[in-house]
């Protein structure tokens, strides 16, 4: 390289250096937030998960104890990982098959299609916190609408955010509740499916399942891959649904004086990101909260691997 | 018959009349099947806001019953929960948030995504790999150290400005979904303008803003939806002193000081819902059109 730049002439070479300089004034914020705001606290995150810190005194390097403590001794450790894949499994497959099936049905209604639009489109925009306070009413056991109108039907009653077998199916049916987002994707995916594709399988005699099966699903797998991907990483910071259903099925609000043990009920609603938060802002515990950070950061980047590598397109050029 | 090889054999024959009333009869039952799905399913989205509404307008004893229909619509509730205190502070920080939050990510993003869609340099796939990477890590990876920086070296914890500062310095959603919009702005434009005499400046705000205002209007939107609706950043930075909590945050603490009161918490529910459908109504083309933006290269 270097052998090349030298040979060319220099007002070629001041060009090519009055480009790099405008390259990186252009992309200067965005270096600069990389390194303060990603790389440095990364780095940091690391570096803690190997010394005891409680935020105050000076910290001290702790080798591996933080890494045995929140593997071996840590109780909630292997309950928060196995929720956090609950969600991962079975919130996004649900997510992902009920936005599809949305997305499918508001490409097939005739009339009134703006409404219907609309109308699936806009739970999506509530803010989680209002939308997991809204659940919490609606299912509260007691006076609850849902149960009252199971109860007039004479179906079974559950204490959903109240029941430890129920509280994770609650969430999920929270987040299918917002299935907006991925309903559009599809919806757009749908209607690009090439109409003389459906012809011709129609032509050859094929159902509407083998036209789905040989026409729409290849049509639109990217698509799919792009759901689940990002549905699977929306799974792993999955936090403020949980924490807030947790508080409010509970009764027990933070603030004064009161302080919530999230999870409720029974360590079932209680996920990785939750322990980060409880670990280290609520027992000071730097060290083993950022053991738990280091294992949800390569969780992320290893599916986060998994849709930059498939040749889907996702960072394509044109 | 001797012509009838050279007939694609899949056509259908000439149908009598009763095939058609059957075809006919069959596209009518579909159509009935479509449309009452459609409206089993916007019952299942619908129904929870109209049974927040109804509870947020019962008085407080019928609020503890399992009524579904309020019998005195009690209207003051709203009224209740606007005057309580802290309720317009709350909004005023959360408007603050956004607004600040929007312009800052929006300005600082453009050039980086213009950047990465039309300059050539080593290392752009590198970037773009870091953009990625950045846009999907979770928050809570980060938070323990970033915290500790905003404590203990700016002491500006208590305060929303750990969260809106770090905004002046590029989002990566912003710079990727900007980018992805970029890539369709075919590059004779942007060579034309160069002819010109333009410089790489005049260049992205002259004859690329006007053409990405839909895409930059969509990221605006998402970026101002994700500030209103954030909870772990104010939970994390402002907890500790209420006169810099958000509207979400206090939504919460809300229901805290209203034990039992499920209709005051219905209507300060809806209180923080409704800014939010009132911006989808008037910018609903953007909206859409942003969700379909994170798809497109899927």
């Amino acid at each position: 390289m270097a052998l090349v730049n030298s040979a060319l002439p220099p007002a070629l070479r001041r060009k090519r250096r009055r480009e790099r300089a405008r390259t990186l004034a252009f992309l200067s914020p965005w270096l600069v937030g990389f390194g303060v705001f990603f790389l440095y606290p990364l780095v940091s995150t690391v570096y803690f998960s190997f010394m005891h810190y409680d935020g105050f005194a000076a910290p001290t390097f702790a080798g591996l104890q933080n890494w045995d403590y929140v593997f071996t001794k840590y109780p909630f450790f292997w309950q928060g990982l196995g929720n956090t894949l609950w969600l991962v499994v079975v919130m996004v497959s649900l997510r992902v098959l009920f936005g599809l099936g949305i997305g499918m049905l508001v490409t097939k209604v005739k009339s009134g299609s703006g409404f219907f639009r609309t109308a699936f489109y806009l739970p999506y925009l509530a803010p989680p916190v209002a939308a997991t306070m809204a659940f919490a009413f609606l299912l509260n056991p007691g006076t609850g609408p849902v149960n009252h109108l199971l109860g007039e039907l004479g179906l079974p009653q559950p204490g959903w955010f109240t029941d430890p077998s129920w509280s994770k199916p609650a969430l999920t049916l929270l987040a299918m509740w917002g299935i907006g987002d991925l309903m559009v994707i599809f919806m757009a995916a749908l209607l690009d499916v090439p109409a003389e594709q459906y012809e011709a399988a129609e032509l050859d005699g094929a159902g509407s399942f083998q036209r789905f099966r040989y026409v729409t699903l290849p049509n639109i797998s990217p698509i799919v891959v792009f759901a689940v991907v990002t549905g699977v990483i929306q799974a792993m910071q999955y936090y403020t649904q949980a924490i807030v259903a947790g508080k409010v099925a509970s009764g027990v609000i933070g603030g004064s004086g009161q302080q919530f043990e999230p999870g409720y009920p029974h360590g079932s609603t209680w996920t990785l990101p939750q322990m980060v938060y409880s670990l280290g802002f609520q027992r000071f515990d730097t060290g083993s909260a950022c053991v738990v950070a280091v294992i949800l950061f390569a969780l992320s980047m290893a599916f986060t691997g998994v849709l930059l590598r498939r040749k889907s397109g996702f960072l394509a050029e044109d | 018959m001797a012509l009838a090889p050279t007939l694609p054999r899949r056509r259908p024959l000439p149908t009598p009349a009763g095939t058609a009333r059957a075809a006919r009869r069959r596209a009518a039952l579909h159509w009935v099947a479509v449309h009452s799905t459609a409206v089993a399913a916007a019952l299942f989205f619908l129904l929870p806001f109209v049974f927040v509404f109804l509870t947020s307008v019962m008085t407080d004893h019928q609020a503890l019953t399992s009524d579904l229909w309020p019998q005195h619509w009690q209207w003051s509730n709203y009224g209740k929960v606007w005057h309580t205190p802290g309720f317009l502070t709350w909004w005023r920080n959360t408007l603050l948030y956004a607004t600040l939050g929007t312009v800052l990510t929006v300005v600082s993003s453009l050039p980086v995504a213009y950047a990465l869609a039309k300059f050539r340099f080593r290392g752009r796939n590198l970037a773009l790999m870091a953009v990625v990477a950045m846009m999907m890590l979770p928050p809570q990876v980060t938070v323990v150290p970033m915290y500790l920086f905003w404590a203990k070296q700016l002491h500006l914890t208590g305060s929303l400005w750990p969260l809106i500062i770090p905004m002046a310095f590029g989002d990566a959603f912003t710079i990727f979904l900007l980018r992805q919009f970029l890539l369709t702005i075919p590059k004779e434009y942007v060579e034309a303008a160069r002819i010109d005499g333009c410089g790489e400046l005049r260049t992205l705000l002259r004859v690329v803003l006007p053409m990405a205002k839909p895409a930059i209007a969509a990221v605006a939107l998402f970026q101002f939806f994700s500030c209103w609706n954030d909870y772990f950043g104010p939970q994390i930075y402002a907890s500790e002193n209420p006169d810099a909590w958000t509207l979400s945050y206090g939504l919460e603490s809300f229901k805290g000081a209203h034990h039992t009161n499920w209709n005051l918490t219905m209507a300060a529910t809806l209180l923080v819902l409704a800014p939010v459908i009132v911006l989808f109504f008037f910018a609903q083309r953007a909206f859409v059109e942003g969700v379909t933006l994170t798809g497109v290269k899927g």
